[in-house]
């Protein structure tokens, strides 16, 4: 296969993208199964696609579905976000006790790319969040999930992002619930939710 | 090319369908050509398909080329110990007597440098270059965001 002249372009931009390249990189302080057995409360203050500050504390009362993801991942967070958006058709009038949630982990770009246009086009209901690369990592900590930005010639901008790409469940005191690893379909997330609700 | 301009012609008639088309090489047969809508063009696109080898050589997918992106290429999604990433595939096996699939949450063909946002209905040419049997073009329709593959009758899951 030739490569076109653009192409070509494409993959020097990708090569002083790696050189230039600085890995973020975070390692949770307990793994997920010590995650799983002990109540937390994890919290988040991160700016909405309009730059407002959300956090935890106002969605008290209400289950959160969280999913932290980025948007130029075609594969992982589509599917994901998918069954976040059947989920939440499917619930009916118990919609508006479930607060679907996406963070960015890719912030920066989410936020160039468009971050409401992305969500809306999942499920009006879902809440992007996009906020500072150190209130990211924080909000990672307290969820303790992973995310990593590694540098890839074969992804655009010349970086992925490798993440921990579970659901996780908040109940309404703001405590941890449970994760739904990745792959878990939407009637199964689905009637956990309404046995809790 | 007798393929392409028979596929060229389900564009136009019936392009709800045209995923369920099957497309064949020597012994590999190509089918189940999807792809997913996107928000905008600055976010890459997703390539699906199914390849089934009916021969008894080993052969191999190697490349993917489309004019509907400029950096098409194959990468496989890995989640290990709990973490999701998306490495370059440079090669996807395609063994004697077995199928291999392009399928969300494994293999995929990432679509980058989009010449225009992929919109539902849509349909464009991906071109499937193997090791032995050489190169092959598929026509790909673009599905819902919460699509899972295409709809077909002998859809082998
Ligand atoms: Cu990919």
């Amino acid at each position: 296969m030739r490569l076109r002249s653009h192409q070509i372009i494409l993959w020097i931009a990708a090569t002083a993208a790696v050189i230039t390249f600085s890995a973020v990189r975070w390692w949770p302080a307990t793994d997920d199964t010590a995650a799983v057995d002990s109540a937390f409360t994890p919290s988040f203050a991160l700016a909405d696609s309009e730059g407002r500050i959300r956090t935890t504390a106002e969605f008290r009362g209400k289950f959160l579905l969280v999913f932290f993801g980025f948007t130029s991942c075609p594969d992982v967070c589509p599917t994901t976000l998918s069954e976040v958006a059947q989920v939440m058709d499917d619930l009916g009038s118990a919609a508006g006790s479930v607060q679907p949630i996406f963070i960015s982990i890719d912030p920066e770009r989410d936020r160039r790319l468009g971050l409401a246009d992305y969500t809306t086009a999942f499920h009006p209901a879902i809440l992007g969040l996009a906020g500072s690369e150190e209130e990211t990592k924080s909000a990672a900590a307290s969820f303790k999930i992973f995310y990593e930005q590694e540098a890839d010639t074969s992804s655009p901008d010349g970086y992925t992002m490798a993440h921990s790409p579970g659901l996780y469940l908040i109940g309404p005191d703001g405590a941890w619930l449970r994760q739904f690893t990745y792959g878990t379909s939407a009637p199964e997330i689905l009637s956990d939710l309404q046995s809790r609700l | 090319m007798k393929h392409f301009l028979l596929a060229t012609a389900l564009v136009l008639s019936a392009p709800a369908a045209m995923a369920c088309e099957t497309v064949t090489i020597g012994d590999l047969t190509v089918e189940h050509a999807w792809s997913k809508v996107t928000i905008g063009a600055g976010r890459p696109g997703v390539f699906y398909v199914e390849i089934k080898n009916t021969g008894t050589s080993d052969d191999a997918l190697v490349g993917i080329a489309t004019p509907a992106a400029g950096m098409p290429m194959l990468h496989e999604t890995v989640v290990q110990d709990g973490i999701a990433s998306m490495p370059h595939a440079m090669s996807i096996p395609v063994p004697a007597g077995q199928s291999v699939q392009l399928a969300p949450g494994g293999y995929h063909g990432m679509l980058m440098g989009l010449t225009t946002a992929l919109k539902e209905g849509d349909s464009f040419p991906v071109t499937l270059s193997f090791e032995k049997a050489g190169e092959v073009t598929v026509n790909v329709v673009v599905l819902s965001l919460r699509a899972e593959g295409p709809d077909c009758a002998d859809a082998g899951q």
